[in-house]
């Protein structure tokens, strides 16, 4: 690690990095901070398919020949909200997710073959660059964009962080005390939505996933306090997300997205050892 | 629009039609290896929908990607990385301990899906380190029927049948395990070995179909034919025949369609498949409001069939 550390200042002197490593850190706090949550409240399939909805999101707003991001944003955060009314009347389970996104999946397909039949071998491309992300092809426009989306996000996420917490472990005492756990389960649900669009303009919509579950993933095993859980959640997926430009950055084979999510399933297999390590030990100690 | 290489577009004459589209080896072994495949897909998709493996099902089937990647990478078959990375990451799936499911399965989820994101990410990073190899990726994830041999069509009946085989043993036993996990264990049904068996199967099967209808949507066969037949039917028999014929119906039309459209075939595959599933809610609905529904308090308790309530989450 320090050997790439070495080679930051040099690295930080290109603009593309600069850029990777600013929008870079603001996405993998957000997605850290929803993810843990995303984690707490058992709703990672979720996260999936908003991640495939941000896939056909951003090719059908490539098909219909506007920005990229308006069609990210809109997609992400209308199944979002879609997906939430669903569970709310307590009749989608995993299966009726599973239906809907796959057929949006499909969709995607189809916008994928409108776009790139209509222009050539640029936009072939195009479907690649949406599924697996193009971090270090921001300019400082976009990063500024993604890092303020992403600040709002973690606002947002703090500001609500106790009663959010409170209607995830307990939804039933949560709502008889009066928080208001539908209107919080919407609420983070859109914010679940924004994240998404935001981190697949950095590892992609196929990748995303893997930022949201992770660190949050690794987090939980190594700590049950939830305060600490949620920082070291997010600072798990920074420190990820800058470990995994700088490989890539070392290697220049290696795609950032792969660097990334190498990076984070590594540390979650550690923590997967060192937690059920930790786990077992208290039962040893009475005996 | 209507372009296909080198043929004419659909007349109003089907006979006609089905004579020219199969007047094309490729097509003929389209059609075989898409009815083997909704065969396998139609009968594995009713138990994973039954045990409510979706999310398991989704990243056995996306994991078929990397495995195709890194196989070409490597300059050995394709099938041979579907299948390697498909049973591998079923078994990984099954090594980890299901105890997370008291807490919402949110760890069992977590891990899925790292699994899933790192396993795409090395399928991208494989792709990056073969150059050249960009425009295959659109086909590896989405299918293509154009280029199935007589070879594929033989190893996909093979494994077909091997995995046939397989559900018809445990069959039985994994149904009672899947319906009711705690008292199928009490009764001495080894629960951890069947959900392990299931898994592999799962993942051979997912490694066969995606040669066809690409990584990303062998789960729509998987999942949309099963849960239509479950909302139409709770007896187990009826229900796999039903997901059976319904992904025959689905596989074979979304050929023909996409035989004669610019789209790819996943995408037909997907839109027709959601249509059933759409009709077959409408028709539940419908059902349930004439008040003729053969089990009322179970739709009323969150969809899923009277014998499957309370029971696997």
């Amino acid at each position: 690690m320090t050997v790439l550390a070495l080679g930051w200042p040099g690295a930080l002197g290109h603009p593309f990095f600069l850029h990777a490593v600013l929008a870079g850190a603001a996405i993998a706090a957000a997605s850290g901070m929803v993810g843990y949550f995303l984690v707490l409240r058992a709703q990672v399939f979720t996260g999936d398919a908003l991640s495939h909805m941000a896939f056909t999101g951003s090719l059908a707003a490539l098909a219909a020949g506007i920005d990229l991001r308006l069609g990210l944003y809109a997609a992400t955060i209308a199944v979002a909200l879609l997906l939430g009314t669903l569970s709310r009347s307590g009749r989608a389970d995993d299966v009726a997710i599973g239906n809907v996104f796959a057929w949006i999946t499909g969709l995607g397909a189809f916008f994928l073959t409108r776009y790139s039949t209509s222009g050539g071998a640029d936009n072939a491309g195009a479907g690649v660059r949406v599924l697996f992300g193009s971090i270090f092809g921001m300019s400082a426009g976009q990063a500024g964009t993604a890092a303020a989306v992403a600040a709002g996000v973690c606002g947002l996420v703090l500001a609500a962080f106790r009663p959010l917490l409170f209607a995830s472990v307990d939804e039933a005492v949560a709502a008889a005390r009066g928080v208001p756990v539908g209107l919080l389960g919407y609420g983070f649900l859109a914010l679940v939505g924004v994240t998404a669009a935001e981190a697949t303009q950095a590892v992609g919509s196929l990748l995303l996933l893997g930022l949201l579950a992770a660190p949050a993933g690794a987090a939980q095993r190594l700590t049950e306090t939830p305060g600490r859980a949620f920082a070291l959640s997010t600072v798990l997926a920074v420190a990820e997300m800058w470990g995994g430009l700088s490989l890539s950055y070392a290697v220049p084979k290696m795609p950032p997205s792969f660097a990334i999510m190498a990076l984070a399933t590594a540390v979650y297999a550690a923590a997967f050892a060192v937690g059920g390590w930790r786990r077992r030990a208290p039962r040893l100690a009475p005996a | 629009m209507l372009i296909a290489d080198g043929t004419a577009g659909w007349s109003w004459n089907p006979v006609a039609d089905l004579q020219q589209m199969w007047a094309f080896p490729f097509m003929v072994n389209a059609f075989r290896a898409g009815a083997i495949v909704a065969v396998l897909a139609g009968v594995i998709g009713w138990y994973m929908v039954l045990r409510r493996q979706s999310f398991a099902g989704h990243t056995l089937s996306t994991v078929a990607f990397p495995g195709a990647a890194g196989a070409t990478l490597a300059g050995v078959g394709a099938v041979y990385g579907y299948f390697a990375f498909c049973v591998g990451a079923a078994l990984v799936i099954a090594a980890v301990p299901r105890a997370g499911r008291e807490s919402g399965g949110g760890e069992e989820a977590a891990v899925t899906g790292t699994i899933q994101a790192f396993l795409l990410g090395a399928g991208f990073l494989f792709i990056a380190l073969y150059k050249g190899f960009l425009g295959g990726v659109n086909a590896l994830l989405f299918g293509s029927f154009l280029g199935i041999t007589t070879t594929q069509v033989q190893v996909l009946a093979v494994v077909a049948a091997a995995v046939l085989l397989v559900l018809a043993v445990v069959g039985r036993p994994l149904l009672f395990a899947s319906v009711d996990p705690a008292v199928a264990a009490a009764r001495g049904v080894p629960v951890r070995l069947l959900s392990t068996v299931f898994l592999v199967v799962l993942g051979a099967a997912t490694a066969a179909t995606s040669q066809i209808t690409g990584a990303l949507l062998v789960f729509a066969l998987l999942v949309m034919p099963a849960a239509t037949a479950q909302n139409l039917t709770a007896r187990p028999v009826h229900g796999i025949a039903a997901s059976v014929v319904i992904a025959l119906a689905v596989t074979w039309t979304s050929l023909a369609v996409a035989y004669y459209s610019p789209y790819p075939i996943g995408f037909w595959v997907t839109t027709f498949a959601f249509a059933a599933y759409a009709a077959s809610w409408g028709a539940r609905l419908v059902h349930e409001r004439l008040g003729r529904a053969p089990d009322r308090g179970a739709a009323a308790a969150g969809g899923a069939p009277a014998w499957t309530s309370g029971s696997v989450l």
